[in-house]
């Protein structure tokens, strides 16, 4: 759908070579203030609904900055649930760059963290370095979620199954398929009333950032997104992705490789997820266990969105909602409205992004062509 | 040594007393004067069932004179609970937190203890050991008597001998109410079986109503369950013309005709001596639990089809609980595969740590732990 959208953008149509800096400056400026204009109009929305409810908007908005923004121990607060989103959103983005609808990263979380933890167990005890240990059980976590979205990918291209809806089943067999081995398994003994796996030795956990107690989720989240961004615009494979998300037909008979691009963008997106997952395990519960399918994936699909499938939107994206998420309890305390309230803005903006969609290429003041100095 | 407080019902009548009395002195005798406590849900406060049972219990406190109450609902059991303890104690300056699901205490809730010593964490379920922080605590309640007696009324009112039970994971917790459930009413009819289905999830609304479909289909006329929310079970049921009984928190209001009574929490006298402790600056137990006679569970009223039978032996039940120390667990017992789980003669009272790693369904259960 965006993609579509932007090649109808004076982004696409602008002069990528030359060109002077007001003619870049208005080509760039389409994809940021469309967005934001989006945003506002969307919080518009919401303090509407706020003011039927007899609520004061700028209240909740101030309440919003001060628990989400205005402090150290805010801004941590957001960004501790900033992490796994990046990599959640990563998870729809990249297929969505093929025009695929992948939302089932949910399931590639939780295999992930569950092969993370199944590591964990088999390393455990036998003295192998901890950065070693890390490092395998992140390979394992990617390889888990890799070979789940990775499926969703094949069964599309190959056997022609809608990935929208095999994505989302798959993402409730894998959930399934955690409960099993939790509860059978891989179940420590010990975990009576909350079946969980055993759990991870000290020296195969994730800490914090230091300064700060946000664990270094993020700091991977962010690389992840900026690897990702290089991938898609600025290697052939990457382009050539975006040719089969425009048009797979033309994409085939141009001669480039659809069915390896899907299955292995497919892949990649998993990778992300699955590392998510893994993190989850090894930066915050230590165990594997059912509070892993705690949504992540779910809340990757608005983030993906709201950043028009671009990975380094992700980045900012990620952290507006991790501030709305952080702010929410605060709402609910101090405004004593239910937790559905954040919910609510969340769909209000999303709806409000999404129709955004269709302004690009509207507006003659973005167009590089009014800025480039002829002659 | 753990601080392991059982208290019986006179002591918390007690401390109900001096909660009261507090409120007429006021804020002048107590060394704290106001007290901040946060109380952390993992789904809607409003979920006729587990959050509902404890908002119920911190709604109880709000007229306590100097106890300003902070809630926060749909909280998931991931770093977001970690993150709510904190903006509590930073942004509300809560002294006293209750972060009430299973999964709240290990890791999250031990790392706020730790980071945060002067703060106390009370968690519901019955975790904490004298590893943890000093500065933690558990409480919970033994809720399988109450079972037992949906169980007696279950027996009484049913025709096809069949009964339902909708259970989400098979875990000791879970099991021993089942287990209860069906000795209650094989205490009417010993050829009374209960059929339980397993839903695999402690909230998941869609195969709570198709196992309940499915336990009515084979002829189940009374259905009870153990999940999240009873609210679809409860529905679901008595649609169908099928009777209920509750669990976590009553559940008339849904359905006010089939309803028979229900196992409930009683989180607000428990909550009570909290904060009534808390106020006057006391030190709070770190390991409590009790009972029916405690106080800590209770039963729901009675509902209108109840007959008269079945109301002699649920009372007459209930008062010889009231005494304390009674055993639902009690030899010869078999399990539904048939060997025999207790010894002729041997019999655990409620607060047994034998009944805590439970891993069978007894005999006239129909269904299996995995």
């Amino acid at each position: 759908m965006s993609e579509a959208a932007s090649e109808t953008s004076f982004e696409a149509v602008g002069d990528r070579r030359g060109g002077n800096l007001r003619a870049w400056v208005a080509r760039r400026a389409e994809g940021v203030v469309i967005p934001l204009v989006a945003l506002l109009a969307g919080m518009a929305a919401f303090s509407i609904f706020l003011l039927v409810l007899g609520k004061s908007p700028l209240e909740l908005f101030d309440l919003m900055w001060r628990g989400g923004f205005s402090s150290w121990f805010s801004i941590q607060n957001t960004l501790s649930r900033t992490a796994p989103l990046l990599l959640a959103g990563l998870c729809v983005a990249l297929p969505a760059r093929l025009g695929l609808a992948v939302i089932g990263g949910e399931g590639a979380i939780v295999l992930g963290g569950v092969a993370t933890a199944a590591v964990g167990e088999a390393i455990a005890g036998t003295g192998l370095p901890g950065p070693l240990g890390i490092a395998a059980m992140a390979i394992a976590g990617m390889a888990a979620g890799g070979v789940w979205i990775g499926g969703v990918g094949a069964l599309r291209h190959y056997r022609a199954v809608n990935e929208t809806i095999s994505s989302l089943l798959m993402a409730y067999i894998a959930i399934a398929l955690m409960n099993h081995l939790v509860e059978g398994p891989l179940r420590d003994p010990a975990s009576l009333n909350k079946p969980s796996t055993q759990p991870l030795e000290a020296a195969y956990r994730i800490g914090s950032i230091p300064g700060s107690d946000v664990h270094w989720g993020l700091a991977v989240g962010v690389i992840a997104c900026i690897l990702c961004w290089v991938l898609i615009e600025k290697t052939s494979w990457g382009f050539a992705a975006r040719v089969a998300g425009g048009n797979m037909r033309a994409a085939q008979i141009q001669g480039l490789p659809v069915g390896p691009l899907i299955v292995g963008f497919c892949a990649i997106a998993g990778a992300c997820a699955g590392l998510g997952g893994m993190l989850e395990v090894a930066a915050v519960h230590g165990a594997a266990n059912a509070s892993l399918a705690a949504g992540y994936g779910y809340t990757g699909i608005l983030v993906a969105f709201l950043a028009r499938q671009n990975p380094l939107a992700i980045i900012p994206v990620a952290i507006l909602l991790g501030g709305i998420d952080a702010s929410g309890g605060l709402i609910q305390r101090r405004m004593h409205l239910p937790d559905a309230t954040v919910l609510v803005l969340q769909g209000m903006i999303f709806i409000s992004i999404l129709f955004s969609d269709t302004f690009y290429g509207r507006f003659r003041m973005f167009n590089p062509e009014l800025w480039t100095e002829k002659g | 040594m753990t601080q392991r407080l059982i208290f019986n019902r006179r002591q918390l009548l007690q401390t109900s007393a001096a909660t009261a009395a507090l409120g007429v002195l006021g804020a002048g005798g107590a060394r704290a004067a106001t007290a901040t406590l946060g109380f952390i849900y993992v789904g809607p406060k409003d979920d006729y069932g587990y959050n509902q049972a404890h908002a119920e219990g911190a709604a109880a406190l709000k007229g306590m004179p100097g106890i300003t109450i902070v809630e926060e609902e749909k909280v998931p059991e991931t770093v977001d609970v970690l993150k709510t303890m904190e903006s509590m104690i930073n942004l509300e300056g809560a002294g006293l937190l209750f972060p009430t699901s299973f999964g709240y205490f290990d890791p999250f809730m031990l790392q706020a203890a730790t980071k945060y010593p002067k703060i106390q964490f009370r968690h519901c379920g019955g975790l904490w050991t004298d590893k943890n922080p000093k500065n933690a605590g558990s409480y919970f309640g033994y809720i399988g008597t109450c079972q037992y007696l949906n169980g007696i009324v279950a027996g009484h009112m049913t025709k096809s001998k069949k009964l339902g039970f909708v259970a989400a994971k098979p875990i000791p917790q879970v099991l021993l109410n089942i287990n209860s459930f069906l000795l209650g009413a094989r205490a009417v009819d010993p050829a009374i079986t209960c059929q339980v289905i397993f839903t695999g999830e402690w909230s998941l609304a869609v195969k709570e109503a198709e196992a309940t479909n499915a336990l009515l289909d084979q002829g189940a006329d009374v259905v009870t369950c153990h999940v999240d929310s009873p609210k679809v079970v409860v529905q679901t049921a008595a649609g169908r013309g099928a009777y209920v009984c509750g669990y976590h928190a009553n559940q008339s209001p849904l359905a006010p005709e089939k309803y028979l009574t229900g196992a409930e929490w009683n989180w607000a006298n428990v909550y009570k001596m909290y904060a009534t402790k808390f106020l006057a600056g006391e030190a709070l137990p770190n390991f409590t639990r009790g009972g029916l006679a405690d106080g800590f569970v209770k039963m729901s009223p009675l509902g209108k089809a109840v007959t008269e039978p079945a109301r002699k032996q649920f009372e007459a039940k209930m008062a010889e609980m009231m005494k304390g120390n009674y055993a639902i667990i009690k030899g010869p017992l078999k399990d539904n595969k048939g060997g025999e789980v207790v010894a002729g003669g041997k019999a655990y009272v409620e607060t047994a740590i034998e009944l805590e790693s439970m891993n069978y369904l007894v005999e006239g259960v129909i269904g299996a732990t995995s």
